[in-house]
């Protein structure tokens, strides 16, 4: 292997890399506020890339995907009104089930609304065929508008949760759900907020992929599975971890094509997860102590 | 009138803790609870910050109803809760927990400056000042007990309700807390503080409940109460002999 090549793996490493990062911030911020896994996280990715699609036609590229991610918002918020809100204390395996259910049926309705066809973003500068040449390696400049934007992402959620008094109030939802219902702050709204974010930006990572991967009505699961993984190799709830931690899957995914057969790639990544589980249910970057004061 | 409550039936899920309970507090009090591990001191207070909510019964405060409200709204009208073990957010700044202590202000008035509050609460407590960029979870007691005093003062309260402030807390340390206590009220505010350190709550309060298994046995003023052989002998630590002596 030349250095072009392990150049170019490493390029489609980070970019797929960044994604699962992404789909896995949406994991912990929804887990964070709420204790929850919402297992309709993929989805979000897909339902970005497909209503950007949809108004791509009418309108310019940016206004497409900016309408986008406030839709997929709005639907993040209704589903939490509708569908969670209202139960009470529920529990882990409640949660799972529903928010299962929620992606099967986000699923069957893209499928109506978009058919089983394949899409696909225009690339946001040049087209499939353009490139820029790295060190000696061949990159299509989506690549670098993904990872730029999910650069983007990650550092505005960081300052977000830092220094803005609703991203501070989430984290207080999270750190202890009592004692900011006791500081006034109203739990139930930071709940909703959590999965409007997370949708949110679920949808601007569905819309910047989308050139490079294409969007399809199905391809929610497999990245909830990925991101999952990532949430939990990061340790769940951590979002700085989920990061280091989705650069390492999509280098190995990138990697492993040299070594094993491309279809091989799904079943790499289950095997980590699952060696993960057994080994560290806590993610390689966290400490036992922390593990055990977390539900689950 | 500041709080009353009339015959307030409340409990968890199936379980009834509070029976009939009837009690007051007046603006400018420090009015005590006292009672063994058990009795229901802690439910009451949950069930007056909207934590748990009443079975039957009236809760009323600043001359209105608040059975229905949630915690929240509560906290707006200006009744704050420090709850048993401070809960303070162990992974935040002593400064982000005083923050979101005035979320409340922010949201009332988006322009305030809560500097000048948090100003405030550091001239009350300078060992906050000394910590403010220290994660909570990393204090020693004492200082998590004054920051739960300063996160809850944030949100400018007419009504404090303390539930065992003095716990784990070394007897200087809580002696300072009880002095804080009564320099509150100086400040005008009124406090309904829950203990079991009977004797050193008794001392600084005007009136007193006693609890027992969900009901009030007993009320009057702490001089009635440090006088009445029951008390003395339940929850000041006499025994008979020293009563009858006497």
């Amino acid at each position: 292997m030349n250095l072009n090549i392990i150049l170019q793996y490493v390029f489609s490493g980070i970019t797929v890399g960044s994604i699962y990062a992404v789909i896995a911030i949406g994991f912990n911020i929804i887990y964070n506020t709420t204790g929850i896994i919402n297992f309709a996280q993929g989805e979000f990715v897909m339902l970005g890339g497909m209503i950007a699609f949809s108004f791509c036609k009418v309108m310019p590229l940016y206004l497409a995907i900016i309408l986008a991610v406030i839709i997929t918002g709005i639907i993040g918020s209704l589903l939490e009104l509708i569908f969670i809100r209202h139960l009470k204390k529920p529990s882990v395996l409640q949660m799972i089930v529903i928010t299962i259910g929620l992606s099967i049926i986000l699923r069957e309705i893209a499928l109506h609304v978009w058919d089983e066809q394949v899409r696909a973003l225009p690339f946001f500068t040049g087209n499939e065929t353009s490139s820029v040449n790295i060190l000696g390696a061949n990159i299509s400049p989506q690549v670098l508008w993904v990872i730029g934007i999910t650069s983007l992402i990650v550092i505005g959620l960081t300052l977000f949760f830092k220094y803005t008094i609703i991203g501070q109030a989430m984290r207080a939802c999270s750190e202890n759900r009592n004692a900011a219902g006791l500081c006034g702050i109203n739990t139930k709204a930071m709940v909703n907020i959590s999965f409007i974010l997370s949708a949110g930006i679920g949808a601007l990572a569905g819309c910047v992929v989308s050139p490079l991967t294409q969007t399809t009505y199905d391809m929610g699961t497999d990245l909830a599975i990925k991101g999952f993984t990532v949430a939990i190799l990061g340790g769940l709830g951590n979002s700085s971890a989920a990061v280091a931690a989705g650069i390492i899957l999509g280098l190995i995914e990138a990697f492993s094509v040299s070594i094993f057969p491309s279809a091989f790639q799904d079943v790499i990544t289950i095997g980590i997860l699952l060696t993960i589980l057994f080994i560290r249910p806590q993610g390689i970057f966290r400490s036992k102590q922390f593990a055990a004061l977390k539900e689950f | 009138m500041m709080l009353k409550i009339r015959s307030l039936d409340a409990g968890y899920s199936n379980l009834k803790v509070l029976k009939r309970i009837s009690m007051h507090v007046k603006a400018g009090e420090i009015v005590t609870i006292i009672g063994a591990n058990g009795s229901g001191k802690s439910t009451l207070l949950h069930a007056v910050s909207g934590i748990i909510k009443g079975k039957s019964g009236e809760i009323i405060f600043k001359d209105k109803q608040i059975n229905n409200y949630t915690a929240e709204k509560i906290v707006y009208l200006g009744c704050s809760l420090i709850p048993e073990g401070r809960q303070l957010f162990p992974a935040m700044t002593v400064k982000e927990n005083l923050v979101l202590g005035g979320y409340i202000l922010k949201s009332k008035n988006k322009k305030i400056n809560l500097e000048e509050e948090i100003k405030k609460i550091y001239t009350l407590f300078p060992r906050l000042e000394e910590r403010k960029n220290q994660l909570s979870g990393t204090l020693s007691g004492g200082e998590q007990q004054m920051l739960a005093i300063g996160r809850a003062l944030m949100s400018r309260p007419d009504f404090i309700m303390m539930d065992e402030p003095s716990i784990g807390l070394a007897p200087l340390v809580v002696k300072e807390i009880f002095k804080t206590v009564v320099s509150l009220r100086k400040d005008g505010k009124t406090i309904l503080l829950v203990e079991q350190n009977a004797k050193a709550a008794l001392k600084i309060a005007d009136r007193g409940y006693v609890m027992e298994t969900g009901n009030i046995i007993l009320e009057g003023t702490s001089e009635e109460l440090l006088n009445n052989h029951d008390v003395q002998r339940a929850y000041l630590g006499k025994d008979y002999k020293n009563i009858a002596e006497r």
